[in-house]
């Protein structure tokens, strides 16, 4: 009895062992990579992977490089979580809609004149790619919004697209362009061969002064901002209604925490939330990052607590760095300053 | 100097990724639904795992009284009164992220649904009682995400 037990056991173990060990491409790229690069690969707020030219252009290794290191600061995270066997197992998922040949990339430099590429940089690359490599802008721009273009150009400064594109990878790019996109063929627009060469010799150079990232700030910030109120809770709630008319934002509504929950006569009444909002700011914030959401509509709360009136409301700078993208932290740092203009106005 | 170029560029890609700056603290899931029915599916879910839905913030409708364009985008608020009402006692400094939230926006003929995950507040609020809460919340979040994906 006990050794059909343990064969059973075996059994299962030895049935499961495949599973294990060959990890889902396609359910890993659904769970991790389909809310942005599309189910198929046609992109959104990511890159259209399955783009042909696209596919035509990337290495294996950039792939995993890239699902590995991420893009610091603009919105592609790293995956760290991910182990060797699921990486893997993406790499060939993503692979999959190649429809050419594999290409492999030397690791060796390009050998060009920066200087040179700096100045061609500047002619051809630099009105999509950003004077200083920093890519196009909004990096979160979806479908959902109005675009022409299907895909942003990327920040070629970005230390995630230097660690994971070689020299031959980015001369390719250039050689050939990005059919379907801006990136046109380089050759075919009266480039030489030690053009392209001079100007990935610049490329290159931007990992001698990449862009601050700074996100290694944010972790001295307190993920609630509180100011005490030496108001009672009524007349606090009346000046940080006004100081939000004063601070260029429309009031919306207040409503107790409890809203929706129990019946409105039941709701604590020392618990209220202020909601407002400045739609111009929030559009310009949709267009940067459409995942924004999180953070809408603004809100304030008032609470009455063991006596004492706090005006307290999320840090934004501090939910800013789940988002990974530096052009939302700025947008951050000055809806932060914003809310603490109003609680201090309102608690003066 | 190109060593030393790639060794800095290494160092510095190191420390943005020591930099806790993980964007996979969101939660996100592309559903093959349209809009409508990816809402009715999320709200589906969300009372599946016991919360009430609070409000369903409104954020195209705004946006298109000034002119903006976006396509159907919402908030969906939702929550469990005693838990709130304990939590709003016992950690007062937790209200601002409360009650917890999703939002919810249409892609072409996709929607995609997201929030944070609630185990970064275990960082934000290291209080080890609320941690069981924390990791309910992130179960609870991870199969309302798993469903609006699954659902076809």
């Amino acid at each position: 009895m006990i050794d059909r037990a343990i064969a059973l056991l075996a059994l299962l173990v030895l049935g499961a062992a495949p599973a294990l060990a060959a990890p889902d491409g396609a359910r890993l790229y659904s769970q991790n990579c389909a809310a942005c690069h599309g189910e198929n690969g046609t992109g959104g707020i990511g890159v259209p992977l399955a783009l042909p030219s696209f596919q035509a252009t990337i290495s294996d290794d950039y792939i995993r490089k890239t699902i590995i290191n991420g893009r610091p600061g603009r919105v592609m995270p790293s995956y760290k979580a991910l182990n060797k066997d699921q990486v893997e197992a993406l790499v060939r998922y993503v692979r999959s809609w190649n429809k050419g040949k594999a290409v492999t990339y030397s690791a060796l430099p390009v050998k060009g004149d920066p200087k040179h590429g700096a100045q061609l940089y500047a002619e051809e690359c630099a009105s999509c790619h950003g004077a200083d490599g920093e890519g196009g802008r909004g990096t979160g721009v979806t479908f959902s919004r109005p675009r022409d273009l299907p895909i942003m150009a990327p920040a070629l400064n970005n230390v995630g697209f230097l660690a994971s594109a070689t020299d031959a990878m980015i001369k390719r790019t250039l050689v050939e362009g990005h059919e379907g996109t801006p990136m046109v063929s380089y050759i075919k627009k009266g480039l030489t061969e030690q053009d392209i060469d001079d100007v990935v010799s610049f490329v290159r150079s931007f990992e001698r002064s990449p862009l601050p990232h700074n996100t290694a700030s944010l972790a001295a910030e307190k993920p609630v901002i509180i100011r005490q109120s030496p108001y009672d809770l009524k007349t606090t709630v009346a000046n940080v209604t006004q100081a939000i008319n004063n601070n260029n934002f429309f009031f919306g509504r207040a409503q107790p925490l409890e809203y929706g929950l129990v019946a409105p006569d039941k709701a604590d009444p020392h618990q209220v939330v202020l909601y407002f909002c400045n739609i111009s700011f929030l559009n310009q914030a949709l267009a940067i990052d459409p995942r924004v959401g999180m953070f809408l509509p603004c809100r304030i709360t008032v609470v009455e607590h063991n006596g004492k009136v706090q005006v307290m409301s999320v840090n934004p700078k501090v939910l800013s760095r789940l988002f990974n993208n530096s052009e939302l932290d700025v947008l951050c740092d000055r809806m932060q300053r914003s809310y603490i203009a109003i609680m201090e106005e309102a608690t003066l | 100097m190109n060593f030393l170029n790639r060794l800095a560029a290494l160092l510095l890609l190191a420390a943005a990724c020591a930099a806790p700056a993980a964007a996979d603290d969101l939660l996100m899931a592309r559903s093959d639904l349209m809009y409508p029915e990816a809402m009715m599916v999320l709200q589906s879910a969300i009372k599946a795992q016991g919360y009430t839905i609070t409000r369903l913030q409104q954020v195209n409708e705004n946006l298109a009284k000034r002119h903006y364009k976006s396509d159907m985008y919402r908030v969906v608020f939702f929550g469990k009164y005693d838990e709130v009402k304990a939590l709003a006692a016992s950690h007062p400094e937790l209200i601002p992220y409360l009650p917890l939230n999703i939002t919810i926006f249409a892609e072409g003929n996709n929607a995609i649904v997201l929030t944070a995950h609630p185990r970064t507040l275990e960082e934000f609020f290291p209080d080890p009682k609320l941690k069981p809460i924390f990791e309910r919340w992130e179960a609870d979040m991870v199969k309302i995400m798993d469903t609006v994906r699954e659902s076809k």
